[in-house]
């Protein structure tokens, strides 16, 4: 029988009951009296508790107990003495057994209902999934389920379908929303050789993909595999309940029959108080909020970051975050793009960028790209016919064009050039500010100047700034050049910039900063696996490489810097929230003990069973929905959150 | 007369609380069935976990099919943290867990309510 039936039993049966122990104070007595209560009594306790008498007993044969050893014993004890009482005419309290049985089913049930919602991000996340796809099989389109997808298909998608599996667009374009999966809230457009992903919605055009990964290789089931592992995880502050739980239930025992023989046989009371404080002992003292504390908020936690594009990998990264204090970054992909960008054009812009282009069309060079990009980005269309290509030995290159003879290159082409004034100054500006200029020069002058750098993500200085509000300390680790590192530093506000780093070095850097407490670091590359190894909280960009994000803690699917201060701050209210469940899972139970037992008779309070049973439900109850209540927080970092799967 | 027996009665209790859950039992203990491809285990669940204890081999996918009997609610789900598995068991229905044996070492699992705890071995 499901809970919730026992339970609607146990409140038919046991709502005349309360009715009278309401009504009482009026002169309101049951027709029958004590045997009536006893035949309804008898009823809750066959029916609904049964299935608890049962666990205990089974528990109890492999010397285990539980929360049912206790809910179990107090109600056994209050019916079987009030059936004694019964023929011995005496006072009766068959109703704090069956009011017991029931408020216990109603604490479960609902706890029932808000453990399925809090467990449910994972369900979400599973449900993004496309159910079929569109195959072009030897020219045949085909419309196959997902999981008959193989690596290589290429596969049709048209506007408003889910995007099956992970790919590479190979024909078209098209505006995609990935919101699901990496939490970025703007579509983002894609064409020929991008990336998709799976389990995204393609919105406005048709294009066509090669499958690359499928089944459990995709990013959507690293993902789920990444929270599932987070959510069923140990954080340490369990280890402290981990142990209660064991002995917990004997030592409430063993107080309930001290209760007990205090009351009867030292202070002199009745056998009926005697037995109620003991009862009241048994049953306020049902651990299950304290169970319930860590698992459910780390649940709905890892579950919201999730949602966000953060995924947390354990309730021990977690518990870490909490005393972080210092926070180290990587540089090359980490605070910047990662390659060199155009940053500034000097003189006359599409001139010099078009000559640019021009000579470096078919270089393969870093920095060619970078210019071509740049060139490709403000549609600047190269017509020149260029003949005579030569390279000048380490300086640059040269070539002829339609009207004359260009050249681009590095700094020592002014042995040979002459430039003005303006450009000069305007050149020695860029270098101090640590960008790479390439001169851009048209029959023996100089035309323009192009500034090239690893520029700092659009979002990394808006990112520190909301890390150092946090109070954090904030560094920058790099194998580049002092000038190069400090250059990026000041533009994004970092705290201190330790350059010059060989990859190696980086773990003992972060193990020396240790040394003044907690530290988190940030990194993409395989380079930075030992640190992010090492470090209290390793968080690894989601575009990094797997050795990344195997070593990090928190994974950053949408690469986004700010989402570092987002995973702290949320990372702490779960943490947070766990402390506040267990805070009060532990005041129940170590407050409710002693009440319970009558300590206080003397100032007049006192628990009875049945408010005891009240508490209880109310307790595991309370726990749930405080970790609930987690995916509602604001969080200061974040604007508007994207909800998955609504 | 009654206090002394309920004193005497009450005592006798606490000793025998303190000896037959703190006292060390032996817990059940259960080696896999192992063939070639694959080994499995039932586990009944009622009141705890039987056995408690498994061994398993390293290398040979394993599966643990867990009965549940008993109808506690905290018996409702099996969770092996290390593996990222948080399985609902039906009352009566036999589930199968799926464990990755590729790693030795000990791995504990639990109730949902982290009440309860079964112990498996890979080597």
């Amino acid at each position: 029988m499901s809970t919730t039936k026992r339970f609607i039993i146990a409140l038919v049966f046991s709502l005349p009951m309360l009715v009278q122990m309401i009504l009482m104070p009026w002169g309101f007595m049951l027709p029958g009296a004590q045997y009536t209560q006893f035949v309804l009594t008898t009823v809750v306790m066959v029916v609904a508790a049964s299935p608890f008498l049962r666990s205990a007993w089974a528990s109890f044969k492999k010397h285990h107990s539980n929360m049912d050893t206790l809910v179990a014993i107090g109600t056994i004890t209050a019916y079987c003495y009030s059936i004694y009482a019964m023929f011995t005419n005496q006072a009766v309290f068959f109703e704090s057994a069956a009011l017991v049985v029931t408020f216990v089913l109603l604490g479960q049930v609902f706890e029932e209902r808000m453990r399925k919602s809090a467990s449910s991000a994972v369900e979400k996340l599973i449900n993004l999934q496309a159910k079929d796809a569109e195959v072009i099989r030897d020219g045949q389109s085909m419309v196959i389920p997902l999981s008959e997808v193989v690596v290589n298909d290429i596969i049709r998608v048209k506007p408003g379908q889910k995007i099956a599996v992970d790919g590479v667009i190979t024909e078209g374009t098209s505006t995609i929303d990935e919101s699901m999966v990496t939490g970025e809230s703007m579509p983002v457009v894609k064409k020929a050789g991008d990336q998709v992903i799976g389990a995204t919605m393609n919105s406005n055009g048709t294009f066509l993909f090669r499958a690359e990964k499928v089944g459990n290789e995709t990013m959507l089931s690293q993902i789920v595999d990444l929270v599932k592992k987070a959510q069923t995880s140990h954080a340490p502050i369990q280890n402290l309940t981990d142990k209660v739980s064991d002995i917990f239930v004997p030592i409430v025992l063993i107080i309930a029959i001290l209760t007990f023989m205090v009351w009867f046989a030292i202070l002199g009371a009745s056998m009926a108080v005697s037995l109620i404080f003991a009862v009241s002992v048994l049953v306020i003292a049902c651990p299950c909020a304290l169970g319930l504390a860590t698992p459910t908020a780390l649940m709905v936690g890892t579950g919201r970051s999730a949602k966000l594009g953060i995924l947390i990998k354990n309730g021990e990264v977690l518990e870490a975050v909490n005393d972080v204090k210092t926070i180290v970054f990587d540089k090359t992909g980490t605070i910047t793009v990662g390659k060199p960008v155009v940053t500034d054009i000097v003189g006359d812009q599409e001139a010099t960028l078009k000559i640019a282009a021009a000579l470096e069309q078919s270089s393969e060079h870093p920095l060619a790209e970078a210019i071509l990009n740049r060139a490709e980005e403000d549609d600047v269309k190269q017509t020149f016919a260029v003949t005579d290509f030569a390279a000048v030995e380490g300086k640059g290159v040269t070539a002829k064009l339609d009207n004359g003879q260009a050249f681009v290159g590095n700094a020592k082409l002014l042995a040979d050039y002459d430039i003005e004034a303006d450009l000069n100054a305007a050149m020695v500006k860029l270098q101090n500010e640590a960008k790479t200029v390439v001169l851009v020069g048209f029959n023996n002058q100089i035309v323009g100047l192009i500034a090239i750098q690893d520029a700092p993500k659009e979002t990394s200085a808006a990112a520190i700034q909301a890390l150092k509000d946090q109070g954090l300390k904030t560094i920058m680790l790099t194998g580049d050049n002092v000038r190069v590192a400090e250059a990026v530093a000041k533009t994004v506000g970092i705290d201190q910039v330790i350059a010059d780093v060989l990859p190696s070095e980086k773990a003992n850097y972060v193990q020396s900063f240790q040394q003044a407490g907690k530290v988190a670091f940030v990194g993409d590359g395989i380079n930075d696996a030992p640190a992010l190894t090492v470090a209290d909280v390793g968080i690894a960009m989601g575009s990094g490489t797997d050795i990344a994000i195997d070593s990090g803690g928190i994974i950053l699917v949408k690469n986004d810097l700010r989402d570092v201060s987002t995973a702290l701050e949320l990372s702490k209210k779960t943490f947070n929230r766990i402390k506040l469940n267990l805070f009060w899972a532990f005041v129940y139970n170590v407050l409710g003990i002693p009440v319970a037992a009558g300590v206080f008779y003397a100032a007049g309070l006192t628990l009875s069973p049945e408010l005891a049973g009240l508490a209880m439900a109310f307790s595991s109850l309370s726990v749930v929905i405080s970790s609930l209540l987690l995916s509602k927080t604001h969080l200061k970092s974040r604007t508007q959150p994207v909800i998955a799967a609504e | 007369m009654d206090k002394l027996i309920v004193l005497v009665v009450g005592v006798a209790a606490i000793g025998f609380i303190v000896w037959w859950f703190f006292g060390h039992h032996e817990a059940s203990a259960a080696e896999a069935q192992v063939s070639e491809q694959a080994q499995s285990i039932d586990i009944v669940v009622n009141g705890g976990y039987s056995p408690e204890h498994v061994v398993l081999k390293k290398g040979t996918p394993a599966v643990l099919n867990f009965t549940r009997k008993d109808a506690s609610g905290c018996l409702d789900h099996v969770v092996f943290p290390d593996f990222g598995i948080n399985q609902e068991l039906p009352r009566g229905e036999k589930v199968a867990v799926e464990i990755n044996t590729e790693q030795a070492g000990e791995f504990s699992w639990a109730c949902g309510m982290d009440m309860f705890h079964g112990k498996i071995v890979i080597q």
